[in-house]
């Protein structure tokens, strides 16, 4: 029998720093709620604008897949690797932070603001050697389609990471109807939708709300609006 | 009264990034470590309330430290802590302290 769960938009952490006005769709920083610490291996969902020019600086992380989506604008990265690079909208960014990474994050524009969403997920394996990727997606691939952008699988479409774990980008014509089949047993999918008006499984969502979705191995998705845009975030429900 | 943390991690900019973090918090005291002797005569000194274990432990090491603490202090909570910086820090302590109470 398939469960759900839903995560409205105005239910998410929120801080606002000035430089950074952050939502977060599980506890993260000062933020804390014990019945949001993470979906399976779902950790992190960071919905971040950043002011121009403004960022984190330098700090270190371990053992999770970071993956960073620029909605609008771009992040100048650079990481202890040696990683230098500048990943716009309609690029994916991911590092494996293994056995330890150092990197800083900024918005690469001094006049226009950042809107980033930050994923972490529990890696598959700890201690992996420390990665980093990115790429420029197709965009008019994921017109009425679920276009996968992060994946398992090194030779598979788009970055991928040390999880079983698949990503996906839409944006949908009004009225479209699709399903997606999860891609192993056992994975749920937390379905994040980035604007407009969807119905996921009978449950209508609007801009920035989210259903996780697992027990099932098929969603029923419908677009209720012209360019809604929705993130599918395939993980597994069992925490390694 | 504060609670005492121990975390335990391999790299030492991280885990003096920890420190400053942990020890940031009034109502923490951090006490950080790279190494698994260190972190087992400072659980025969101190009165610890939680042990993170964190950056570069294999399964190995991990299972050790964990006998080793258990059999000093049955009673001690230890979690694995990944992420490395804030962000998941307070979450996860307030999570294993909840569940501790």
């Amino acid at each position: 029998m398939s469960q759900f769960i839903l995560h409205p938009a105005n239910t998410r952490g929120h801080a606002n720093h000035g430089w950074l006005n952050a939502h977060h769709s599980f506890s993260f920083a000062n933020y804390y709620n014990p019945d949001r610490m993470h979906f399976g291996v779902l950790r992190v969902l960071n919905d971040d604008l950043i002011d121009g020019g403004m960022g984190f600086g330098a700090h270190p992380h371990d053992n999770m897949e970071i993956i960073t989506i620029p909605l609008a604008g771009a992040i100048a990265h650079k990481d202890s690797m040696g990683n230098s690079a500048v990943i716009k909208s309609g690029e994916i960014q991911v590092m494996s932070a293994g056995t330890g990474v150092s990197h800083s994050e900024f918005n690469a524009n001094a006049d226009e603001q950042l809107n980033l969403l930050q994923i972490w997920l529990f890696p598959k394996q700890k201690n992996v050697t420390p990665r980093y990727d990115q790429q420029t997606l197709n965009v008019e691939a994921r017109h009425n389609n679920f276009q996968q952008i992060l994946s398992p699988n090194a030779d598979d479409e788009g970055v991928w990471i040390h999880q079983d774990a698949w990503f996906s980008l839409g944006k949908f014509d009004n009225g479209f109807k699709t399903d997606y089949k999860i891609k192993k047993t056992g994975n749920g999918v937390y379905a994040f939708v980035i604007s407009g008006e969807v119905t996921i499984n009978g449950q209508k969502l609007g801009t920035r709300d989210a259903i996780g979705v697992w027990d099932t191995d098929t969603i029923n998705f419908q677009a209720d609006c012209e360019g809604a845009e929705v993130l599918l975030m395939d993980v597994p429900m069992e925490l390694n | 009264m504060p609670v005492t943390i121990l975390y335990i991690g391999r790299d030492a900019d991280i885990t003096a990034v920890m420190n400053r973090l942990l020890n940031a918090r009034v109502e923490w005291i951090g006490i950080c470590v790279c190494s698994d002797e260190e972190a087992i005569s400072i659980c025969l000194e101190k009165q610890l309330d939680l042990v993170l274990l964190g950056n570069g432990i294999n399964q190995e090491a991990e299972q050790k430290l964990r006998e080793k603490l258990l059999a000093l202090r049955p009673e001690l909570k230890i979690v694995q802590h990944y992420g490395g910086g804030s962000g998941l820090l307070y979450g996860e302590i307030m999570s294993a302290l909840r569940e501790q109470n």
